[in-house]
């Protein structure tokens, strides 16, 4: 083989390595290529194609099965905050409040915690203890969702109404936050329940993205003169796309997260402000009430519930997606 | 080997079932309050002739959406059908559905007020207004009216009701709608209401779980729920003017007080019984079965066993903590399943 005909071949292999998703089947290099090499290259490629078939296929379905609701209610199915199954008026703004703002109130207090385990996770801690608490904070992510639910009604709830609520109620009750009835059962325990629910997801994710910066960079700044907090800022700095995207993933298991939620919530369809009022949420919703809704309007409104659950959560990870491409380039931007 | 093996289940096979059913498999859904008598009987009845049952129990609203589509072979709800729902299945199988009681449940109100204990009395008045938010304390004149000998404690009352859509809500609401004018008006009922106070529990263990852990609150589970839990509950007025304790005789005794008027199709709302030792909030629970099935060998399985399963299948319901049939409605379900009949 000539130097020039070694040229061309490479030349032609990287002309297919830059465009291997051109075709749905990439008949043309069915002869040039080890047959091995194309049947698993298709294979992979039917699998990929199969992720948007299926997002697809389950958001069409929705939408067909929620016509009759969407019809019947129109927008007022969002903004409606009655939901009586006897009179088949169905409103779902309280759910989506009760989603929305327990997901946030639990992402409020576990970014600043699970940062901080994080951080001190890969720039401070021995191996010796570093292995056991990540360990740790990784099984938390393994418990399964029923059991922070029983924690929830035998431990924390028990708590939040004899102790914790009565105080805040006493100390804080002039703000809006902290008004009404102390149940245990309510906003407040639901968000503590998420808040170490996502804990692990955010803490580990940052922790393994702040651990791929590589230590020349460190080294770099502490050769500048940088003290420890400012080169863990350049740290920071440089996994922020990574951080924000786990953040993100905790918030979306927050926003799907069912059974914890609804054991702990007292799941009554109220828009409120206050940490003490119960509430309500999308998931627990469908979960509570679709096994036993019989009438065709009920459950065309418990899949529009769905549907707008499908749709923030699409929503939601592209705004994610945005933040995190502006965040890259930005920080490539300033590389270069 | 795998020979001999085969010879060998075969003639198992042969000294065991004592039918030609052997191989027959018969498909269910519907409702969970029954499941664990079903599943006694289905066991039972499977080791006495070989005859298979496949019971999921998904919710009376799932089984009712499953007979109606035609993929099981019967359903069971906690609740007869509407006639709406009875229309709808008769176009779409071209037969119309029998309902057959099996057994009964109990609703009780549990509560937790630890200086009080048991003995708490409650009429349907006083139920109606504290489900309604308008009584909220339970030192309140009208509560204490009735409970003179107990010291009730100035503290709110919390309600505990089901988060989920259940049988068990809609015999209580049932019940509460036929007894207060207000709630039929305001709330109705159905398996899922739009509470007008109170906090929501996941079945009967989230309720039971709101209750325990909630000194003041009140709740209404299934009578088994409360008796294995060792719940306290309340004793209720009923229609003939007596408290009645929640027990199976009691409920028993509710539905015999509905034999005179029971329709000829089964379907009956059995809540605010006459009768002195009727509990008021008891209900069936119903096996829905088409009138007209396609597979011969399948009527005559499910009207045996249907036959079984009232008649010398009660006797487990007691020991599962269900109410067996009075004697005067097992003869009506007996009539009723000679209705089930082969039809191409």
């Amino acid at each position: 083989m000539s130097d020039s005909e070694k040229v061309k071949e490479n030349f032609n292999i990287e002309q297919q390595a830059k465009k291997p998703a051109a075709s749905f089947l990439n008949l043309k290099s069915l002869f040039s290529k080890n047959p091995g090499d194309l049947v698993f290259e298709n294979i992979t490629r039917f699998f990929a194609f199969i992720v948007f078939l299926l997002v697809f296929i389950m958001a069409f379905e929705m939408i067909k099965a929620s016509m009759p609701s969407i019809k019947q209610f129109g927008l007022k199915f969002i903004t409606g905050t009655e939901w009586d199954p006897v009179d088949e008026i169905y409103g779902a703004l309280p759910y989506i409040w009760g989603t929305l703002f327990s997901s946030l109130l639990a992402l409020i207090v576990s970014i600043p915690l699970s940062l901080s385990v994080a951080i001190f996770l890969s720039e401070f801690a021995p191996k010796w203890l570093e292995k056991p608490i990540s360990l740790l904070v990784e099984m938390l992510a393994a418990i399964p969702s029923i059991v922070y639910g029983l924690f929830g009604i035998f431990v924390l709830v028990p708590l939040l109404r004899t102790t914790v609520e009565p105080f805040l109620g006493k100390e804080l009750g002039f703000l809006p936050f902290f008004k009404g009835a102390p149940y245990g059962f309510g906003m407040m325990a639901a968000a503590i329940i998420l808040t170490v629910m996502i804990l692990p997801i955010i803490t580990s994710i940052s922790r393994d993205v702040m651990r791929s910066i590589p230590d020349s960079q460190r080294e770099a700044s502490y050769a500048l003169g940088a003290t420890k907090w400012e080169t863990i800022k350049v740290v920071l700095s440089g996994s922020k796309s990574g951080i924000l995207g786990a953040i993100l993933l905790g918030f979306g298991r927050a926003v799907g997260e069912t059974m914890a939620v609804t054991m702990v919530i007292g799941n009554r369809a109220d828009i409120s402000l206050s940490l003490f009022n119960p509430s309500h949420t999308m998931a627990s919703v469908i979960a509570n009430e679709f096994t036993e809704a019989i009438s065709d309007l009920y459950i065309s409104s418990l899949i529009e519930i769905a549907l707008i659950l499908f749709i923030i959560t699409i929503i939601l990870n592209a705004i994610a997606r945005l933040i995190v491409w502006g965040v890259t380039k930005k920080y490539s931007g300033a590389l270069n | 080997m795998k020979g001999k093996l085969l010879l060998l289940a075969a003639m198992l096979m042969g000294i065991f079932s004592t039918s030609s059913f052997a191989q027959l498999k018969l498909n269910g859904a519907g409702a969970t309050f029954p499941y664990v008598i079903y599943s006694k009987w289905f066991d039972v009845y499977h080791q006495k002739t070989g005859i298979e049952f496949n019971y999921q129990s998904i919710g009376s609203g799932g089984g009712i959406r499953q007979v109606t589509a035609g993929t099981v072979d019967f359903g069971a709800s906690d609740a007869y059908l509407s006639e709406d729902q009875m229309k709808t299945i008769e176009q779409k199988q071209g037969t119309s559905v029998i309902h057959i009681p099996t057994v009964m449940g109990a609703v009780v109100l549990s509560y937790n007020l630890p200086k009080v204990g048991k003995g708490l009395k409650l009429t349907p008045e006083v139920l109606s207004d504290i489900f309604m938010g308008k009584i909220t304390m339970w030192n309140d004149s009208k509560i204490t009216a009735i409970n003179s000998g107990l010291n009730l404690p100035n503290d709110p009352i919390l309600v505990a009701h089901r988060s989920d859509g259940s049988g068990t809500t809609n015999i209580f609401t049932g019940y509460m709608s036929k007894v207060s004018k207000e709630w039929a008006d305001k709330v109705g009922s159905g398996t899922s209401v739009n509470w007008p106070v109170g906090l929501g529990g996941k079945g009967n263990e989230g309720v039971a779980g709101i209750i325990k852990q909630t000194e003041g609150s009140i709740g209404y589970v299934e009578l088994a729920y409360a008796v294995q839990n060792g719940l306290p509950y309340a004793s209720l007025k009923n229609k003939a003017g007596y408290f009645v304790e929640p027990t199976f005789d009691a409920v028993s005794a509710a539905a015999a007080g509905f034999v005179k008027n029971m329709p000829a199709d089964l379907r009956v709302n059995i809540t605010n019984a006459d009768g002195k030792d009727s509990y008021p909030i008891s209900g069936f629970t119903w096996l829905l079965i088409y009138q007209y099935m396609k597979d011969k060998q399948k009527v005559e399985a499910l009207k045996n066993f249907i036959k079984w399963a009232v008649t010398d299948g009660e006797k487990y319901a007691k020991d599962l903590y269900y109410a067996p049939l009075p004697k005067e409605v097992v003869k009506l379900d007996l009539k009723k399943v000679d209705l089930i009949t082969y039809k191409k």
